[in-house]
């Protein structure tokens, strides 16, 4: 935390009061608590806690777990407090619809994203919802529910936290911020259209005196991050991913003006911090429309699918390295960039690292974007010719699409997804799931006009030859490992693979596709310890509470919380 | 390094026939078709719902206004034409009400962009707002699918590819006889032969034909061989259903007890990396003549 900051903190209300955000907490490596979407700003995902290590992780049993109620009060979902039972938590409800499309099932009571975890109580959410959790005991301390006017419910990726504050993107367009204690509404602000079919479920980001904010769009409309006020919500700065006027740079990758304004790049992912260089950055989504391109002309599209640093007081763009020019399979570049610093051919650098679900894995100088080195996880990925000079994929345009069918790997779901890696310090592996996969991709779209958003095609899978557990070697950009999970098929509840989590005990924790919950070796990947909790859904976590190292899981709408056996 | 704890061996033959139902050898349950939704099927009943009808008759010369005076550069469906850009992905349109949005552009045109003035009343604008804003608006637009003809390929050279590659397991006068009549679509006919479980995810490569199931042997550390349908394995259990219907799970530990999965499959998926397009659709285009 730089002292610059302080006279920041003060101005907050309540600062000292307890169960807050120090925000001094985020810039320190992942440890105790899990302040942001990835513990830390780093995206590493690698815990300093060794409580748990691998000579005592066969110990490891469950501490408490607890089921979620998503929905509005009475509306079906409940359960709680019945016949004597202990009275369920208060729900507190805002909003701006009427409450007729909130659900208390599906997306909306699944855990997908981040779990803060900040002064011993954890902070989850779904879709409209969120809740207060004791890290201690599982005990639901308060709900929150919006009554939402629509939108793409897919996910939610998590909370962001400052001082005293939680801020929660909804599907319909409103970033909400709510009193960490009570759960009650502080002020909500609209952050898109939802008739321009925005919808939003990026986990915000707060950095500094910004709260950075993502969302998504699948019709053709322009993608932004915007930064607002954690005190007001008042709007900072907002960065546009593609050309939105005559004179704007990356213009020239474009047919024209009106098809990079409607050329997508949707950030729906959060992406890391680098405090040193205050740059953002950040994985931007698919160019649209996405599958009939000809609308977008023969060009590169910037500043789509694209790693791109963004200053955080400016909003201006530092640099970027583009990972699928001009991108035909809404093969979005938004998987988590991953900071780390190593030697690197013998000089220490500072470095990004992202595999992305076209199939290839990059390594960046973090400070200029400079590209180091290109590799491929997923061996079966045929959508490229080669790479060019400076690392890029070279599209090979008869894998596009085709009206008779073009097989091509991987599906539209991607070589690996949203779903967070890893990197361990320890074994200078970075870790992800992926999966090898064939899809016929058919145009359906005759018009030489193309579709809109993600139309004219038609997909059929054809078939799975495996999914995996991956290492990747940073240095050669080769796989280190794979552990193959035993009769491929699909992933059991996710589009693709799982989130992961590495420690300082030398372990690898991930769900697999069979609903296991398991410790890995990172050094192979070998099995060490595992659970059979039905579905994993969440990525896993941990934190220390009372000298007491727990592993948190979400699976669907449970919350389990594992600790040594005691 | 490739980690790979099981072993897999080939069924080589299996039987093509066709199921009572399309969707039976489907495990989700899932239609092959599943109706277009959101990203990741996230959508909730009604994610974008469409606007209130508007007076039919205020639409009707709404599009009488459109189709004289904008469908030349905006197309008559509004999805662009000539110079005029796409409307119904206008960040304008779609945030227009009831003419409000819209009425300023057409009252003083696009002098930069070369639209011209349009002299309309409030009224008028209003009834060009209700026609644009009753035609629905998605990425996905199953009124747009249309059906295309995905024979393209050389029969003849289909056939001698289905000589060199399929006809040690399959044979046009044996399983494959009428194969075209049984399957009329040549898109399902072509998915159908590349991977005859439906091999695809979450439903959407649903399968039209009866095959073989996977199977898996289980040799315990006593020598003892138990053989049975696979229901499912990961790195910590096999759960086979036997001949006589039981279900039997066995612990997986240290490579113990040994697990040998046959995948009748295997060779349709060893393929996949080695087809070429070309060769797909000529494959189909042969197929598609054993009526």
């Amino acid at each position: 935390m730089k002292l610059r900051n302080l006279s920041y903190l003060l101005a907050i209300p309540g600062f000292l009061q307890a169960q807050m955000l120090d925000p001094a907490q985020l810039v320190k490596p992942l440890s105790d608590s899990w302040p942001t979407y990835s513990g830390d700003y780093s995206g590493r995902r690698y815990s300093q806690l060794k409580q748990v290590d691998q000579s005592n992780v066969k110990n490891l049993s469950l501490a408490w777990s607890t089921r979620v109620t998503a929905g509005l009060p009475n509306a079906g979902g409940g359960g709680r407090g019945g016949f004597g039972g202990p009275a369920g938590p208060p729900t507190i409800v805002g909003g701006e619809g009427t409450g007729e499309l909130n659900e208390t099932s599906g997306r909306s009571s699944r855990i997908v994203g981040a779990v803060l975890m900040v002064d011993g109580i954890l902070y989850a959410s779904a879709p409209d919802n969120a809740w207060a959790v004791n890290a201690a005991d599982g005990r639901v301390l308060w709900h929150y529910v919006w009554k939402t006017k629509g939108g793409t419910h897919t996910g939610n990726r998590g909370m962001g936290m400052w001082g005293n504050w939680l801020y929660l993107e909804t599907p319909d367009d409103y970033l909400v911020c709510l009193d960490a204690a009570t759960g009650k509404e502080r002020w909500h602000k609209s952050i898109a259209s939802l008739s321009e079919q925005y919808f939003s479920t990026d986990a915000p980001i707060v950095v500094g005196g910004h709260v950075l904010v993502g969302t998504g769009d699948d019709l053709d409309e322009p993608a932004f991050l915007q930064s607002f006020d954690p005190e007001t919500g008042a709007l900072q700065w907002k960065w546009y991913a593609t050309p939105q006027q005559k004179g704007d740079p990356g213009l020239d990758t474009w047919a024209n003006l009106d098809a990079a304004k409607h050329g997508g790049g949707q950030m729906w992912i959060p992406g890391s911090y680098d405090p040193d260089t205050k740059l953002y950055i950040v994985g931007t989504g698919n160019p649209t429309p996405a599958y009939t391109s000809q609308t977008r002309g023969e060009g590169d599209n910037l500043y789509t699918c694209s790693l791109v640093a963004i200053n955080v007081d400016t909003g201006k763009l530092a640099w970027y390295y583009q990972t699928s020019p001009h991108d035909t399979h809404d093969w979005d570049s938004t998987q988590m960039p991953v900071l780390f610093d190593a030697q690197f051919e013998g000089r220490q650098r500072k470095l990004v690292m992202q595999a992305t679900r076209n199939g290839y894995f990059f390594v960046l100088d973090r400070l200029t974007g400079e590209h180091v080195v290109t590799g491929k996880f997923s061996p079966t990925v045929n959508w490229a010719k080669g790479i060019d000079k400076t690392g890029h994929p070279v599209r090979d345009p008869k894998k596009d699409f085709d009206i008779a069918g073009a097989l091509v790997s991987p599906t539209n779901a991607g070589a690996t997804n949203w779903m967070p890696p890893a990197y361990s310090p320890d074994t200078g592996l970075f870790y992800l799931t992926s999966e090898d996969s064939y899809s016929m991709y058919y145009l359906t779209e005759t018009d030489p006009r193309g579709a809109m958003g993600l139309g004219g095609k038609e997909e059929r899978g054809v078939g799975i030859l495996g999914t995996f557990l991956t290492a990747m070697d940073y240095k050669t950009g080769k796989v280190a490992w794979r552990h193959e999970y035993p009769g491929s098929g699909p992933w059991g509840g996710t589009n693709v693979g799982h989130g992961l989590l590495t420690t300082a005990g030398k372990l690898l924790f991930a769900g697999d596709p069979s609903g296991n919950f398991v410790a890995y070796d990172p050094a192979n990947g070998h099995p060490l310890w595992h659970t059979q909790l039905g579905e994993v859904s969440g990525s896993p976590e941990t934190y220390l509470l009372n000298g007491r190292q727990y592993v948190l899981i979400a699976a669907v709408d449970m919350l389990y919380a594992f600790a040594l056996y005691q | 390094m490739l980690h790979g704890n099981h072993g897999r061996s080939s069924a080589a033959a299996f039987s093509l026939v066709l199921c009572g139902s399309l969707y039976a050898q489907n495990p989700a349950g899932i239609p092959a078709q599943a109706p277009a939704a959101g990203r990741g099927g996230g959508m909730i009943r009604s994610a974008y719902p469409p606007r209130p009808p508007a007076d039919p008759a205020a639409v009707e010369r709404g599009k009488g206004l459109y189709t004289v005076n904008c469908a030349f550069c905006h197309g008559s469906d509004a999805r662009g034409g000539e110079g005029g850009p796409n409307l119904l992905r206008s960040q304008l349109v779609l945030d227009d009400m009831k003419g409000e949005g819209i009425g300023p552009v057409v009252l003083n045109g696009r002098p930069d962009g070369g639209m011209p003035k349009f002299d309309f009343t409030a009224a008028q604008i209003s009834e060009i707002a209700a026609f644009l804003h009753g035609i629905p608006v998605g990425g996905r637009d199953a009124a747009r699918q249309t059906p295309i003809n995905v024979v393209v390929g050389d029969a003849y050279a289909g056939k001698t590819y289905f000589s060199a590659k399929c006809a040690s397991c399959h044979s046009v006068s044996g399983d494959l006889k009428g194969i075209a009549s049984r399957i009329d679509d040549p898109k399902t006919l072509q998915q159908t032969w590349m991977m005859p479980n439906g091999g695809g995810r979450g439903g959407r490569g649903a399968s039209t034909v009866n095959v073989p199931l996977t199977t898996v042997t289980v040799t315990l550390t006593s020598g003892q061989k138990m053989e049975g349908r696979l229901v499912r394995v990961d790195d910590f259990l096999v759960t086979l259903t036997d001949a006589e219907g039981r279900v039997r799970s066995f612990p997986r530990k240290g490579g113990q007890p040994q697990v040998v999965i046959h995948e009748p499959m295997q060779p349709h998926l060893d393929l996949l990396p080695v087809y070429t397009d070309k060769e797909i659709h000529d494959v189909t285009a042969y197929l598609v003549t054993l009526k």
